[in-house]
């Protein structure tokens, strides 16, 4: 066993364990910490396949802005963690009937899933070769000159999609009373303060 | 003695050493930017500053540290006891960590990562649990207040120093910190560096900075006006160490940053001087000098102003920049300037 290996298997029992843990760990806040660990540890595996780049960006986009708000919500939520755990024994039947359902159906996919022929050597040697093209250039590649149009497409969706829950959530109360930023920046620095001459090393 | 260097444990044995090394680095150069950052503040404000333990004080962060370490430890009733301890323990270990990737000099570099960028920026991006983490561990009012505020706060000034980092990454054509450092080697000198094409950026990435390590005028985290110390209110002993200890090293973190990216690295202003990692570090100590002007000089902002300046002004400029930047290099405009990957590599 390589040392390739070992860290792959350190990362992967990690992995693991630490999604087992977001799954029965009592308080929510732990669940989040534990999730962070699992994006942590798939970072890893993606740099041990050579994929720099998508690890990179797991752990900005991922670990770095959107646990940060899952964090922030959970935080703030004011839970009864014993109710939580009662809550949990009742419906522990149905969770383990979704498990089994879901199980059976990726059974049966991958039953009658057909690999084609030396598929296991082209998992390990991407395309183009790593020491030919960086990955970042060939994700590039691939998203602004190749699939361009779809990848603004899905832009537009989502931008369409943050569109529409601000729209949902945008109550502009008149009942309060707000800043007006430019009235503060415009404000002349004159009528407000005194401006004295202070000599170096004197003081007033 | 060449064979065994060569095996497997042999290197990994160099690797350990030269990660000390830069942690030896670090940690020593962190104890004179404590001090130093005091003695400007308190020159500013015509106070003598520490004074009394070596000569002028110079020993002062190595008394405060000692001190720390040998405080007993206290965690609060209520607490979370592992979260809490984690947190300091993140702050430090994430600011250390991001070190892994910043040359000193030509080859001088521990991990030559080709999205070395990358990687810092997300571990930067990490620092922010520290903060939260702590907050909410301490079960009290103001810590939690404090992490929240720093939650925002990070994340918002994260996105413009994103956006800044990738009008950078589209002038050098690479992520990597030696390639990015190559392309501004163009015989001109301190004006070959990507401070003159880049100026504007120069200055949001510093302001972004300041946000970022929650330094002053952005400390609203810790607003002792408002928060006590914010999430660091519990803390006491190792654990504040630690987390003192981890802001300043993401603030040196940043001063590398922007001597990387925008002047030049290692490379000499005037040419025909030689380059070499001694003017790195002058130009690391510059730039935290500034730093600590900054927090001797400007009063702390409101935290709407904050968040205004970071959604408002710096994120649309940053997004404007880099539409610019890709105008400019894709046409080549300005003798090339913008578009130096030919330069780099």
């Amino acid at each position: 066993m390589g040392i390739a290996d070992i860290t792959f298997y350190a990362f992967a029992i990690t992995l693991v364990t630490a999604g087992f843990l977001v799954v029965v760990a009592r308080n929510p806040v732990h669940s989040v910490l534990w999730l962070i660990l699992a994006f942590l540890s798939s970072a890893g595996l993606f740099v041990l396949l050579g994929a720099e780049f998508v690890a990179m960006l797991l752990i900005i986009v991922y670990v770095g802005a959107v646990a940060v708000l899952f964090l922030f919500v959970v935080m703030m939520l004011d839970v009864d963690f014993s109710a939580l755990k009662a809550e949990m024994a009742r419906y522990v039947p149905l969770a383990g009937l979704i498990g089994v359902v879901l199980l059976m159906q990726l059974a049966l996919a991958y039953g009658t899933w057909a690999f084609s022929d030396g598929i296991d050597q082209r998992l390990g040697n991407p395309i183009p070769p790593i020491d030919e093209v960086h990955n970042t250039q060939a994700l590039g590649l691939i998203l602004y000159d190749q699939y361009f149009l779809l990848f603004q497409l899905a832009g537009l969706i989502l931008l369409v999609a943050m569109v529409g829950a601000i729209l949902l959530t945008l109550r502009h109360r008149q009942d309060i009373k707000r800043q007006d930023i430019l009235a503060q920046i415009y404000r002349d620095p004159a009528k407000a303060m005194e401006l004295k001459d202070v000599k170096p090393g004197q003081g007033l | 003695m060449d064979g065994f260097f060569s095996t497997t444990p042999g290197i990994a044995l160099i690797i350990a050493a030269q990660s000390l090394l830069v942690i030896g680095f670090v940690m020593v150069s962190l104890l004179f930017l404590v001090y130093g950052d005091r003695k400007i503040w308190a020159a500013v404000q015509m106070r003598k500053g520490p004074n009394v333990v070596g000569a002028f004080g110079l020993l002062q962060t190595v008394a405060d540290a000692l001190k720390y370490v040998v405080k007993e430890v206290v965690v609060p009733a209520g607490a979370d006891k592992p979260v809490f301890m984690l947190a300091p323990m993140t702050s430090f270990v994430l600011a250390i960590l991001a070190w892994a990737v910043i040359p000193f000099n030509d080859t001088w570099v521990l991990a030559d990562l080709n999205v070395a960028i990358l990687y810092v920026f997300a571990m930067s991006s990490l620092e922010v649990y520290g903060v939260i983490m702590g907050g909410w561990a301490s079960n009290s009012k103001y810590p939690f207040l404090g992490s929240l505020r720093s939650a925002a706060q990070m994340i918002s000034y994260e996105v413009s120093i994103g956006l800044i980092i990738i009008g950078v990454i589209i002038t050098t054509g690479s992520m990597n910190f030696g390639a990015i450092v190559a392309a501004q080697d163009t015989g001109w000198g301190i004006f070959g560096w990507y401070w003159l094409p880049h100026l504007p950026m120069v200055f949001l990435f510093f302001i972004s900075a300041l946000a970022e390590t929650n330094r002053p005028p952005f400390d609203l985290p810790e607003a002792e006006s408002e928060l006590v110390a914010g999430y660091q209110v519990e803390y006491s002993s190792t654990p504040f160490l630690l987390f003192m200890a981890g802001e300043y090293i993401a603030i040196f973190l940043m001063c590398a940053l922007m001597t990387l990216m925008f002047f030049g690295g290692w490379l000499s202003p005037i040419p025909g001087l030689p380059d070499g990692a001694l003017w790195m570090i002058a130009k690391m100590a510059f730039f935290f000098f500034l730093f600590a002007m900054v927090k001797a000089i400007v009063p702390r902002y409101r935290y709407d102003q904050l968040m205004r300046l970071g959604w408002k002004v710096f994120l649309p400029m940053s997004i404007a920049w880099v539409v610019i930047v890709a105008f400019l290099a894709k046409f080549e405009l300005f003798g090339g300037a913008y578009a130096r990957w030919a330069i780099g590599g």
